[in-house]
């Protein structure tokens, strides 16, 4: 038996999957159009204090630029940048799409923290047979949605905060070809540093300019006498700083409200 | 996707789909020549690999809703959105006059889960503009379901 293929069928796709997709991107392109900087917070380790040193930073951001900045909550599974900046839902859908939550420092904020029941694990209505086939391009999806269909207004500033790993670096790239570039967090440790270099490297090689490592619990201050000590041995900042040859943006030391100043200056 | 009848060597097109419910889907295709028809049936992996993807198979009958992945996919909490009008005060937006919604038709609405429900609602909203229907009843949203392929909802 002998019989054309795709591409020698030439008619148009029954299903128009091809401009289903590119319409997508369209309106993430179309939405991000009014905000000026969409800047990435990653870290290939978790458990670094990613998304306090993003709420810290969302926080002297809106000082600077007062109901200009946003916050994208891109760690579906386990949201915890909403309750930092004290956003709650419901979230209101108007015609302009869905409008994010905004906290008492004005910043906007997007996050499965609104969608999932209290203390209730990311979880979907679909079958689980198969789940990893396609839970992955699900996962893209909503963070397209957040992207896209999210009434962000004109912003001086969209952070993403993204999930620990260093794959989330790479699906934000595809979807936002404008990103000015990508925050690394880490801490002083050695294991930290090799696995914050793996995600800056996956980073790099999506096409994402790494545009500084901030080294988050640097020391610790003792309450009682002042002194200033060490939290976790090791240089991670600066080495990460040097093998990229970016800026160490900052030292923040533990259990202080952090001065992110430096960086906020750095973006802006 | 393409179906090619081997019999006339044409390019079938698509005719209908239907969602059943069970997680399920189907999509007809027909040539155009010989009015053959086959049937596209995927298994409830398949439809939401092709769902994941936020994309129609037949192509979309409907505009995109906001997030309408999330609120159709993800189990969430019944409470997270509220319907908010006509948008940003001041953005010039016109509005259109919005069609009734009969007694029994906001029964069988109340019916439809909290999460989904607005989406849905906009849904049969956007059928009665679009066909001048001034008030919604449950025939409408039957026949609404049936033109629009919803089936599943």
């Amino acid at each position: 038996m002998t019989f054309r293929t795709y591409a020698q069928v030439a008619g148009a796709d029954a299903s128009g999957l091809a401009d289903q997709v590119a319409a997508q991107r369209a309106q993430v392109r179309e939405r991000l159009h009014a905000v000026r900087r969409v800047v990435a917070v990653m870290s290939g380790k978790g458990g670094v204090g990613k998304s306090v040193v993003t709420a810290a930073l969302a926080a002297r951001a809106a000082a600077r630029w007062p109901d200009r900045v946003g916050v994208l909550d891109a760690d579906l599974r386990s949201p915890t940048v909403a309750r930092l900046l004290g956003a709650a839902g419901p979230l209101r859908i108007t015609e302009a799409g869905v409008h994010p939550a905004i906290g008492p420092g004005g910043v906007r904020v997007m996050s499965t923290e609104f969608l999932l029941d209290r203390g209730r694990p990311l979880a979907w209505r679909e079958p689980d047979a198969e789940r990893f086939v396609w839970r992955g391009a699900l996962e893209v999806g909503v963070l397209r949605e957040f992207l896209g269909d999210v009434a962000w207004g004109e912003l001086e500033l969209l952070l993403v905060d993204l999930p620990p790993g260093a794959d989330g670096v790479a699906d934000l790239a595809a979807l936002v070809p404008d990103l000015l570039g990508a925050l690394a967090v880490t801490i002083p440790s050695d294991e930290a540093r090799h696995s914050v270099a793996r995600a800056l490297r996956a980073a790099v090689e999506a096409g994402i300019r790494p545009l500084g490592v901030i080294e988050n619990m640097a020391g610790y201050r003792c309450p009682g006498c002042g002194e200033a000590h060490t939290l976790f041995a090791g240089d991670a900042g600066a080495a990460l700083a040097a093998e990229f040859g970016i800026p160490l943006l900052a030292r923040l030391p533990f259990g202080e409200g952090p001065d992110v100043e430096p960086i906020v200056e750095a973006l802006a | 996707m393409k179906f090619l009848c081997l019999e006339c060597d044409e390019q079938m097109r698509f005719a209908e789909r239907q969602q059943p419910g069970d997680g399920t889907f189907a999509a007809a295709f027909r040539c155009p020549k010989c009015g053959r028809s086959v049937a596209l049936l995927a298994n409830p992996m398949e439809t939401q690999l092709v769902d994941s993807l936020g994309v129609k198979i037949g192509g979309r009958t409907l505009d995109r809703q906001p997030m309408e992945l999330a609120r159709s996919a993800m189990l969430g909490r019944e409470d997270a959105f509220e319907d908010g009008g006509k948008g940003e005060a001041g953005s010039g937006e016109r509005p259109s006059p919005s069609p009734s919604w009969s007694p029994a038709a906001t029964e069988r609405l109340e019916r439809v889960p909290n999460f989904v429900r607005g989406m849905v609602k906009k849904i049969y909203g956007d059928y009665a503009k679009q066909h001048d229907v001034a008030e919604i009843t449950p025939e409408v949203m039957d026949r609404a379901r049936a033109d629009l392929g919803l089936e599943g909802i």
